[in-house]
C-alpha cells in the first residue's frame, strides 16, 4: 500500500532539506479581528464604569431583595470603618471573613489626591472620581455596542462554522490525557510551532468558548435582570437567578471572571510573542515558525 | 541609582496613569461625546417598549416575601415649613392639586384619595444605587384621576412636584445643588395599572421618611421615579421647560429620564 510505502521511504536528514521560509497563515477573519477590537474598547469602559456603579452600594446579596439592614442576605462588602485606635480601615468582607485592604479596596487615594473611603480605587473606575449618574450612561451605551458587536460575532462565528471549528472542543480533546498534556505544556511555557500552532489546543478552547459562550452571555442576562423594566416584561428572567439581588451578585462574579480571563489572555498574548499575536488579531496574518528539528 | 532609577519609573507610571485618568475624565465632561453616549437611553426605551406588553405587570410578591426593614432613602425630613405644617396637623389641610392641561383642575385631600377605590401590591422597590426592598402599597390609581380630571388630548406628560428641596450627590466630581424635587412620567406609565398615589405602606399610612401623605409607585421605574412627598400632579406637553429641563430631579444631574434600567 501506498502509505506503507511512504512509511517505507528513509526519512530525510533535517540537514538535507533546504530551509523552509517562515510561512504567513490567515489565522484570523476580518470579522473575528473587528469584533475583537470592537470588543476591547467595550469592555474597558464595561469594567471602569461597572466598578464606579458598584461603589454606589459597594455590597451584595442574595435573594430577591437586598439592603442596608439584610445582614442576613450579605454575602460581600467592600467598605471602611475605624479601628480601636481610631485609625480608619479598608476591607472587604466575605460572610465572616474580613480582610483588611487599606490602599485599594475600601479606603484609597481619591480622585482628589486624599485617602477616601470608595469601595474600588479611583485609577480603576470611569470616571475616576464618584460618579453614578455618567457610569450608568456610559455603561448602558457600551453594553449595547458589546450586545450587537457580540451578536454579529456569535451569528457569523455559528454560520460560518468558527465557532465548531476553531472554539468548540471537539469530543477526542477532553480525554484527560489530552487535558494533562495541554496543561503540561502550559507550565513549561511551552508553545505550539509550526502545523501545530494553526489550530487551538483544549485549554485555549475551553477558555476562549466559555467566555464567549457562557460567561459574556450570562453577563448579558444578569445585567438585564438588574432593569424593573425588563422584570415587568421578561419575568422568566428574575426566576430563572433567583432574584434582582442574586442577578447582582452573579454579574459581579461574572465580571470578576471575564478580568481574570483577560489578564491571562493578555498575559499568554506576552508570552507566545506578543508582535506577532497582536499582528495577526490586526492584519489577520499569523507568521508560522517552521519547526526545527523533529 | 536604581533606587532613583526606580523612583524615576514609579514617577513616569504614576503621571502616565493620571494623564489616562485625567484624559478619560476629560471624555465625560466632553458634551458631545456625552450627547452620543445618553443617545442609548432611547434605544433602551425604545426597545423595552417593544418587548415589553403596555400593561406587563411588575412582579407581585407575599407578604413572605417582604423586606423586614424597608430602607428610607433620599430625602427623609423634609424643611419646607408648609410640609412641616402639614406634618403637624397630620395632613387635615393638606391638598393634592391636579392641574395642567386638564379640563377639570382638581383638589383632592387626603381623606378623598383614601375614599377611592385603592390597588394594594407589593412589589420590588429598585434603587438606582443597586439595593432593593420588598414592600405593600396601597393607593388609588393614577389612570382614574387622570380621567377625571379630563385630560386634554396635548397632554403627553405629568409632572409630579414634591414638597422637599433637596440636596443630592456632588455630581460630576464638583458642585452640589439644593432644589426642589420633581419626577415625571409618559402617559404610558401614568395609565399603568400597578401607577399608583400610595398613602400607606405595609398596611399603616405612610411616615414622613417614605413620603407622606403620598408617593408614586411606577413600578416599572427605578426608585428615583418613585416621588414622594407630592403636592401637585401637573399634566404637561413637554417639561424641557420646568427646572433644569430633563424631567426631574435626578435626570437634571445626568441619570436617565427613563429609568426602566
Amino acid at each position: 500500500m501506498a502509505s506503507l510505502a511512504d512509511d517505507a521511504l528513509p526519512v530525510a536528514a533535517p540537514l538535507e532539506a533546504p530551509p523552509r521560509a517562515p510561512e504567513d497563515f490567515y489565522r484570523h477573519a476580518v470579522v473575528t479581528r473587528t469584533t475583537h477590537w470592537i470588543n476591547v474598547l467595550c469592555m474597558v469602559f464595561l469594567i471602569g464604569t461597572g466598578l464606579n456603579i458598584f461603589n454606589a452600594h459597594p455590597a451584595l446579596y442574595w435573594g430577591q431583595y437586598g439592603a442596608d439592614d439584610d445582614d442576613a442576605k450579605r454575602w460581600l462588602e467592600i467598605g471602611s470603618a475605624d479601628a480601636p485606635d481610631g485609625q480608619a480601615y479598608g476591607f472587604v468582607r466575605i460572610g465572616s471573613l474580613t480582610v483588611k485592604t487599606t490602599g485599594v479596596l475600601g479606603i484609597s487615594k481619591g480622585a482628589s489626591g486624599q485617602p477616601a473611603a470608595i469601595g474600588y480605587p479611583s485609577w480603576a473606575t470611569f470616571p475616576s472620581y464618584r460618579d453614578l449618574a455618567t457610569a450608568r450612561n456610559w455603561h448602558f451605551f457600551f453594553a449595547w455596542l458589546f450586545i450587537l458587536n457580540g451578536l454579529l460575532y456569535l451569528l457569523w462565528g455559528a454560520f460560518s462554522g468558527h465557532l465548531k471549528n476553531d472554539l468548540l472542543p471537539k469530543l477526542k480533546e477532553l480525554s484527560p490525557a489530552n487535558i494533562g498534556h495541554d496543561i503540561w505544556t502550559h507550565i513549561q511555557l511551552k508553545f505550539p510551532k509550526g502545523e501545530d500552532s494553526k489550530r487551538y489546543h483544549i485549554l485555549q478552547k475551553l477558555s476562549y468558548a466559555g467566555t464567549a459562550l457562557v460567561l459574556l452571555p450570562v453577563m448579558v442576562l444578569t445585567g438585564l435582570t438588574m432593569s424593573p423594566g425588563v422584570n415587568a416584561a421578561w419575568p422568566w428572567l428574575a426566576e430563572l437567578f433567583g432574584g434582582r439581588p442574586s442577578a447582582r451578585s452573579i454579574h459581579w462574579i461574572t465580571a470578576n471572571l471575564t478580568m481574570l480571563f483577560i489578564i491571562v489572555h493578555v498575559l499568554m498574548v506576552v508570552l507566545a510573542g506578543p508582535i506577532n499575536e497582536i499582528r495577526s488579531m490586526i492584519t489577520g496574518r499569523f507568521r508560522i515558525t517552521p519547526e526545527t528539528g523533529k | 541609582m536604581n533606587l532613583s532609577r526606580r523612583g524615576l519609573l514609579t514617577g513616569a507610571g504614576v503621571g502616565a496613569g493620571g494623564l489616562l485618568l485625567s484624559a478619560c475624565d476629560g471624555l465625560a465632561h466632553s458634551d458631545g461625546i456625552t450627547s452620543v453616549v445618553k443617545s442609548a437611553e432611547g434605544a433602551t426605551r425604545r426597545w423595552q417598549r417593544l418587548v415589553s406588553d403596555r400593561n406587563a405587570l411588575a412582579r407581585e410578591f407575599t407578604t413572605a416575601d417582604m423586606s423586614p426593614i424597608f430602607k428610607a432613602n433620599g430625602s427623609k425630613d423634609p424643611q419646607d415649613p408648609d410640609y412641616l405644617g402639614h406634618v403637624d396637623s397630620k395632613f387635615a389641610n393638606w391638598q393634592l392639586k391636579v392641574d395642567g392641561l386638564v379640563n377639570n383642575p382638581m383638589s383632592l385631600s387626603l381623606a378623598d384619595l383614601r375614599a377611592m377605590p385603592a390597588r394594594t401590591q407589593i412589589t420590588r422597590h429598585d434603587c438606582v444605587e443597586g439595593w432593593s426592598a420588598i414592600g405593600q402599597w396601597t393607593g388609588p390609581q393614577l389612570g382614574p384621576i387622570l380621567k377625571a380630571a379630563g385630560l386634554r388630548t396635548n397632554a403627553r406628560y405629568v409632572i409630579f412636584h414634591c414638597a422637599d428641596n433637596y440636596g443630592g450627590e456632588v455630581s460630576k466630581g464638583g458642585e452640589q445643588s439644593m432644589s426642589q424635587y420633581y419626577e415625571s412620567v409618559d402617559l404610558i406609565d401614568a395609565f399603568h395599572p400597578q401607577t399608583i398615589l400610595a398613602h400607606s405602606m405595609n398596611g399603616s399610612p405612610l411616615t414622613v421618611a417614605h413620603g407622606a401623605p403620598i408617593r408614586m409607585r411606577i413600578e416599572r421605574q427605578l426608585g428615583y421615579k418613585q416621588a414622594k412627598y407630592v403636592m401637585r400632579i401637573e399634566a404637561v406637553d413637554s417639561f424641557t421647560g420646568f427646572s433644569g429641563g430633563h424631567g426631574g430631579y435626578w435626570e437634571d444631574r445626568g441619570y436617565e429620564w427613563y429609568a426602566g434600567i
